[in-house]
């Protein structure tokens, strides 16, 4: 959003906030912190808040980043919000599978179909 | 070290403080290395994925309570067929198998503990030591 060194991509479109992330690689932990922060900070600005995640930039994440994502999905469930994940690289979307979080997640192959799915 | 030399093993040890830089940088030395040795994308993918966990697992949990500057020691071998990497703390060990598993039902929402589950789907062996400070992780290329 507004910050400068803010490693997500924000923008609000027909009610549904879209995330880009700004890194190629989600591993590092503090980064991992403050994206997670950051996004909490846009569900709790929201009632009943629609998020769409796109990994279109993402070539690697790590267990945290999947542990923050969990987190994010329960703070997005807690305020009656939905929460959908698009464009996933097929060498990620395995390691959602790998974890059996492909069960968890709502997961489009695109933004487009995302959004529609709102 | 025989950067390029596909015949030729590259190996090293190294002693790894608890800075990105620094941990960024053994990973993409033994991923540019697997590179080198032929290994493909989708193995270096692997590779990296559970580099990081391990790597992380020592520093988080491995060292909880110790020290911030407490080092970890990384062991890699590349080799054309085979890569051997081990990353061993000088914490007081765990035991792996007491970790829940959280690819259960009933697990799926715990935030933590995917990243023992990410290393052993994606390497060939993952072995640990009895004191649960050290794991050897072994990938060998697909034939």
């Amino acid at each position: 959003m507004g910050s400068a060194d803010s490693r997500l991509r924000v923008r609000r479109t027909d009610g549904i906030t879209q995330i880009e992330f700004v890194d190629r690689n989600i591993l590092d932990e503090a980064n991992i912190q403050s994206i997670g922060e950051e996004i909490a900070s846009i569900i709790e600005a929201e009632d009943k808040p629609k998020l769409l995640i796109s990994f279109a930039n993402v070539d690697h994440l790590s267990s945290a980043a999947l542990g923050t994502l969990i987190t994010i999905n329960n703070k997005v469930r807690g305020r009656d919000g939905e929460l959908r994940l698009a464009d996933i690289d097929p060498q990620i979307y395995e390691v959602f599978v790998i974890t059996r979080l492909n069960k968890l997640f709502q997961i489009m192959d695109s933004s487009e179909e995302a959004m529609r799915s709102f | 070290m025989s950067q390029g030399e596909h015949s030729t093993p590259a190996s090293a040890t190294i002693e790894l403080v608890n800075d990105r830089d620094a941990i960024d940088a053994v990973e993409d030395r033994i991923v540019e290395l697997a590179e080198h040795a032929g290994f493909s994308k989708s193995a270096r993918f692997a590779l990296r994925l559970a580099l990081e966990e391990a790597i992380i697992n020592a520093f988080k949990h491995g060292h909880s309570g110790l020290p911030p500057d407490t080092t970890i020691t990384v062991d890699y071998e590349v080799g054309p067929s085979r890569i051997f990497v081990a990353v061993e703390d000088q914490g007081p060990g765990f035991v792996p198998d007491a970790v829940p598993d959280p690819t259960l039902d009933e697990n799926l929402e715990l935030p933590s503990g995917r990243g023992l589950v990410l290393i052993r789907a994606y390497m060939t062996s993952v072995t640990y030591n009895e004191r649960g400070n050290r794991v050897e992780l072994v990938l060998e290329r697909k034939a």
